[in-house]
């Protein structure tokens, strides 16, 4: 599945990477805590957080992750879009609350158990 | 640190400002960009990025100020970090994953994990962490480039 797919699938609003949407999602990992994303997520996973400053770039950056959805309807600070363009991090936004999405990821076969 | 390395090729510090986390991460993306630059392999600028996001984000957090510098030489990148502030009462316990003393406005930031400190220790090479309590805190953090193949802990 890549993170084009999901976006079909779970409806997400598109906020920056446009062009790095073809990326093949490993897995994913849900925190809202930065230390905690860089220790345990994997590289290619989709983040799940409801954090908007542009240190989730960085971070998904530095773990080259596939993406971040930001839940909840949250909007991204002006500088982390920017700054996910720059980065070609694709950023998104899904309506649903941390749970409820990560659970119908889930079942869309996306693990957080990390395929070794 | 295990081997000195004298032959310093390229050396740049940067000031840190203590609780400014609007400009949060901005150290570590020059770090990073310099490295980039360099042409250092991926791998390698991964490690120090992450290591020194850690460590501009705890001068941010429990700090007044602080210097970082950046030394890369032949066969190594070195960071230093020394700082005036709190500083740490007990290093053993500060190493320690899941400790942490970061107050309810850092954490809403997503910062005070606790793993800051360990995930440091893990992407390096070498690391020294001393602290004078209520003064300061000194760190420095080695990657050593000829090394890499069995320092991968995330690849
Ligand atoms: N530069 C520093 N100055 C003072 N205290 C520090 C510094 N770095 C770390 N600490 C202390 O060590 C604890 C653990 O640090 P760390 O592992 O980075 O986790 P976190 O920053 O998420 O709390 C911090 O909560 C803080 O009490
Ligand atoms: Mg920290």
């Amino acid at each position: 599945m890549t993170v084009f797919d999901i976006i079909n699938l779970f409806g997400l609003q598109v906020k920056a990477g446009r062009d790095q949407l073809h990326q093949a999602i490993t897995g994913g990992y849900a925190s809202d805590l930065l230390s905690d994303v860089i220790a345990h997520s994997q590289k290619g996973n989709i983040w799940v957080t409801i954090q908007t400053h542009p240190n989730i770039v960085a971070v998904a950056a530095m773990k080259e992750l596939a993406g971040i959805i930001l839940t909840g309807g949250r909007e991204p600070d002006k500088e982390t879009v920017h700054k996910a363009q720059e980065e070609g991090i694709p950023l998104l936004v899904s309506p649903l609350f941390t749970f409820e999405l990560v659970g119908q990821l889930y079942e869309k076969g996306i693990s957080g158990m990390n395929p070794c | 640190m295990e081997r000195t390395d004298n032959n310093i090729l390229i050396h740049k510090t940067f000031h840190i400002e203590g609780g400014n986390f609007p400009n949060a991460g901005t150290i570590s993306d020059q770090v990073k960009k310099t490295l980039k630059e360099a042409g250092f392999p991926n791998s390698i600028i991964r490690r120090i990025a992450i290591a020194t996001f850690e460590a501009e984000m705890n001068v941010i957090c429990y700090a007044k100020q602080g210097e970082l510098s950046l030394f890369i030489t032949p066969h190594s990148l070195k960071v230093v970090v020394d700082d005036e502030g709190h500083g740490i009462l007990d290093i053993n316990l500060a190493m320690s994953e899941g400790y942490s003393t970061a107050d309810e406005k850092i954490r809403e930031l997503g910062f005070g994990a606790g793993m800051g400190l360990p995930n440091i220790k893990k992407n390096t090479d070498e690391m020294i962490l001393t602290s004078k309590f209520k003064q300061g805190t000194h760190l420095e953090f080695v990657v050593y480039l000829d090394r890499q193949e069995t320092h991968l802990p995330f690849e």
